[in-house]
């Protein structure tokens, strides 16, 4: 969806910037008439929520007064100071999730973009099959999110499941039968099916991404003695630069804020090594009706993205202008 | 030229993603955990929307025992009703969204244990006298069973449908093979689930649904009682801390660590259903669960004759024999119907001893009023049991606003005592007491 969004702005971008504008012509409101409708949805859905869940984060409110929360008494910074109170249970229970969500978004990120990577690299070149190919590795992108992991969670049952019967009953690798969605294992196996979710993604963009690079670049190093390997790294790769930057920023963000995966594969069962933040807001405002807590654990998560966003974006622009 | 409005695309994109994100995390996704459309206010012409808990063996089979009943409501009265029957996992959330939202049915099924706590929303209508003439009188209810209906000295907010109790289930025939009779102390039930245990062949001694945070709150209330300790003190402000407690729900883990009676896959076990299945396809020898349990047995095929049930039973040296908290199901309306008068004509026709004898059965259920006779089993002496520990040796889970959030809190910190077990950890008292801790903090910060 981010994709459209961005391939769309850009197009616009170009047809709205004439070489020169002397005056204003007749119609030069046109543009803006066709935008308002976005601006004012955009209004509506994000930006007023976003300003009614920051006052949220300054008041109590609780189950008393969840049917009439206008009446909620504030309580200026008290929600943030239990939030990063980390000391005391909930701030250290935030803490322990934001951790968790570190590792596995950077696991996830950097998985899914190497596969993401390999394969559009080695399905580059026409060979019998290759659409074949694309269509299945997309699948998983293609398929509903509900019912790609419901199924996962079936498979990593541990009496029942398939994962157990392929490891222990037919390769005989565990004796005993693991846990995957209880325990320590449920990190793993929550990474897992992240990556299995995202990676056709990233395959997709970069597969996109390489469809201008032109063939005679890559020919014109061949005569020069190029072997594969330093083609990918200084031809692929360079020329691939600006759909990185913005893949591997949508890949963070979504990995980070990812709900679906485990509420649909853990559901009640909400395992400490699985707990991811969003899914750990979810549950620390609806555990104890403390809508104001939330809110406010949900503006530090914007906070922070928006933080790593900027630096991010710095750092590309820096390196891009030296480049 | 390209790359740069293509990243100031990314950095517009980025931000709204960002932004996205945070407010999903507390509006979006309760819409998005409801998994679908609820209908507001009933249409308001007349007809009703009705939330009910599932009670028989499966959401479908609770649609076709109710949908005749139903009917005959529209026959009488000319109400439409609009029947959605949600499961155990779904329904505390869906009750939450629809409080927060003010999309709600008109009447809802509730575990009765959350009536103080929907009470303290101001969501749900109180029975003043109007409305208990309405629905026929507060006499007409048993006493225990109308206490669980709000906070004391309050008007309720709801009103008992469906009474329920735990009750200890063993299979004949695995306990005499054994040579053992059935348990009348907790020493007795773990010696009893020692002798059957057979890790081997995948027979176990007991059957617990140890990944359900509501069985598992119940059983830390019971278990917790049993030794004299108290959730909350008068104030309303949680005690989960208590010695009591703590070793209520040791002994209640160790079925599983110390007593080795419990297979470890039942940490996943998030519903009791799974756990009755076990029992009745003789996996496990005993189960501890509710009355409602009889239609799963024998729908899994284990004849009528084939069980009995004792109390659950508490250690020899307990402070309280206390076998159950009074469970069941209440019913509320919703103060924004559009249509109250409509909403009491059906809470009385439920709560009517037709419908109650009607629905007793195929929903094993308790009666909650008074004079009327258990109809949920033709056993008289499995009726007579359950009607005893309901009567005489059950206890409300405390009626204070936050006690959901024990249920919430508390239940799942068990959830996860029970996957360390079962994963090849230990939990100790002082793991139970630091979680307990941890809960405890929790359900504080929302008290205030």
């Amino acid at each position: 969806m981010a994709t459209t969004a961005v391939s769309e702005k850009d197009d616009a971008g170009q047809e709205q910037r004439p070489p020169a504008r002397p005056r204003r012509r007749s119609g030069w409101w046109w543009p803006y008439a066709l935008l308002a409708p976005a601006v004012l949805f955009e209004l509506v859905i994000h930006v007023v929520p976003m300003i009614t869940g920051v006052w949220m984060s300054t008041r109590q409110l609780t189950k008393f007064f969840i049917s009439n929360w206008t009446a909620a008494p504030g309580v200026g910074l008290r929600n943030y100071q239990v939030a990063l109170d980390f000391d005391a249970a909930v701030g250290e229970a935030l803490l322990r999730s934001f951790a968790v969500t570190c590792a596995f978004t950077v696991l996830v990120v950097l998985v899914s973009w190497t596969f993401g990577m390999a394969a559009a690299v080695v399905l580059q070149r026409s060979f019998r099959g290759r659409s074949g190919l694309r269509t299945l590795f997309l699948v998983p992108y293609a398929l509903p999110v509900y019912a790609g992991v419901l199924t996962w969670n079936f498979m990593l049952q541990r009496d029942t499941g398939a994962i157990n019967h392929i490891l222990v009953d037919n390769l005989g690798l565990i004796d005993d039968r693991p846990f995957w969605l209880i325990g320590s294992n449920a990190f793993w196996s929550v990474v897992v099916v992240a990556i299995w979710k995202m990676w056709p993604f990233a395959f997709l963009m970069l597969m996109a991404g390489l469809q201008s690079v032109p063939q005679d670049v890559y020919e014109a190093s061949a005569v020069d003695g190029a072997h594969a390997y330093r083609q990918w790294r200084s031809i692929t790769l360079p020329m691939l630069r600006p759909v990185n930057i913005v893949l591997v920023l949508v890949m963070f963000l979504w990995v980070f804020n990812d709900f679906n995966t485990p509420f649909v594969l853990f559901g009640t069962g909400q395992p400490a090594a699985g707990d991811l933040i969003s899914f750990h807001i979810y549950n620390a405002t609806f555990l104890t009706w403390n809508f104001g807590l939330g809110a406010a654990m949900s503006v530090l998560l914007l906070l922070f993205l928006l933080l790593v966003t900027g630096i991010y974006l710095l750092i590309t622009n820096r390196e891009s202008r030296r480049a | 030229m390209k790359t740069r409005s293509l990243r100031a695309s990314a950095v517009a994109a980025a931000l709204l993603l960002g932004m996205t994100a945070a407010c999903t995390s507390n509006s979006d996704n309760a819409d998005d955990s409801d998994g679908g459309s609820t209908e507001g206010g009933g249409g308001g012409g007349g007809s009703l929307t009705y939330w009910a808990s599932n009670q028989g063996t499966s959401i479908d089979n609770d649609k076709e025992v109710l949908t005749p009943v139903l009917e005959a409501f529209t026959e009488q009265t000319g109400i439409p009703v609009e029947l959605e029957v949600i499961g155990w996992n779904d329904l505390q959330t869906r009750i939450q969204t629809a409080v927060t939202s003010g999309q709600a049915p008109d009447v809802v099924n509730i575990g009765n244990t959350w009536a103080a706590s929907l009470q303290a929303t101001g969501a749900f209508m109180p029975f003043g006298d109007e409305e208990m003439d309405a629905i026929g009188g507060a006499d007409k209810f048993v006493e225990t069973a109308l206490a669980t209906g709000g906070a004391e000295g309050e008007d309720p907010t709801s009103v008992p449908v469906y009474g329920l109790a735990y009750g200890l289930y063993y299979n004949k025939a695995m306990l005499e093979a054994a040579g053992v009779e059935p348990p009348t102390t907790w020493e007795e039930m773990v010696s009893a689930a020692q002798a059957v245990t057979d890790p081997a062949t995948g027979v176990y001694g007991l059957s617990l649904a140890s990944g359900s945070y509501t069985e598992n709150s119940h059983f830390a209330f019971i278990n917790g009682a049993q030794n004299g300790a108290e959730l909350f003190d008068s104030d309303g402000n949680p005690t989960f801390t208590e010695d009591g407690t703590v070793e209520g729900i040791k002994r209640y883990l160790d079925l599983m660590q110390e007593d080795e009676v419990v297979n470890p896959s039942n940490a996943q076990y998030d519903n009791a259903a799974l756990a009755v299945a076990d029992f009745a396809t003789g996996k496990a020898a005993m189960i501890l669960t509710q009355n409602n349990a009889g239609a799963t047995i024998t729908a899994n095929g284990m004849p009528d004759d084939a069980f009995g049930v004792v109390a659950l039973p508490a250690p020899s040296d307990a402070e309280d024999d206390i076998a159950s908290h009074v469970a069941g199901i209440n019913l509320s309306i919703f103060t924004n119907t559009d249509n109250k008068d409509g909403a009491l004509q059906f809470v009385e026709y439920m709560t009517s001893p037709e419908v109650q004898t009607q629905l007793g059965r195929p929903f094993s259920t308790l009666p909650v009023l008074v004079d009327t006779e258990a109809t949920f089993t033709d056993n008289t002496e499995l009726a007579e049991t359950f009607t005893d520990i309901y009567n005489n040796r059950s206890a409300p889970l405390p009626l204070v606003p936050a006690e959901d959030q024990f249920e919430n809190t508390v239940g799942k910190a068990m959830n996860q005592m029970f996957a360390t077990i079962a994963t090849g950890g230990t939990v100790s008292e002082d793991d139970v007491r630091a979680a307990l801790q941890t809960a405890q903090d929790q359900v504080q910060a929302s008290v205030g």
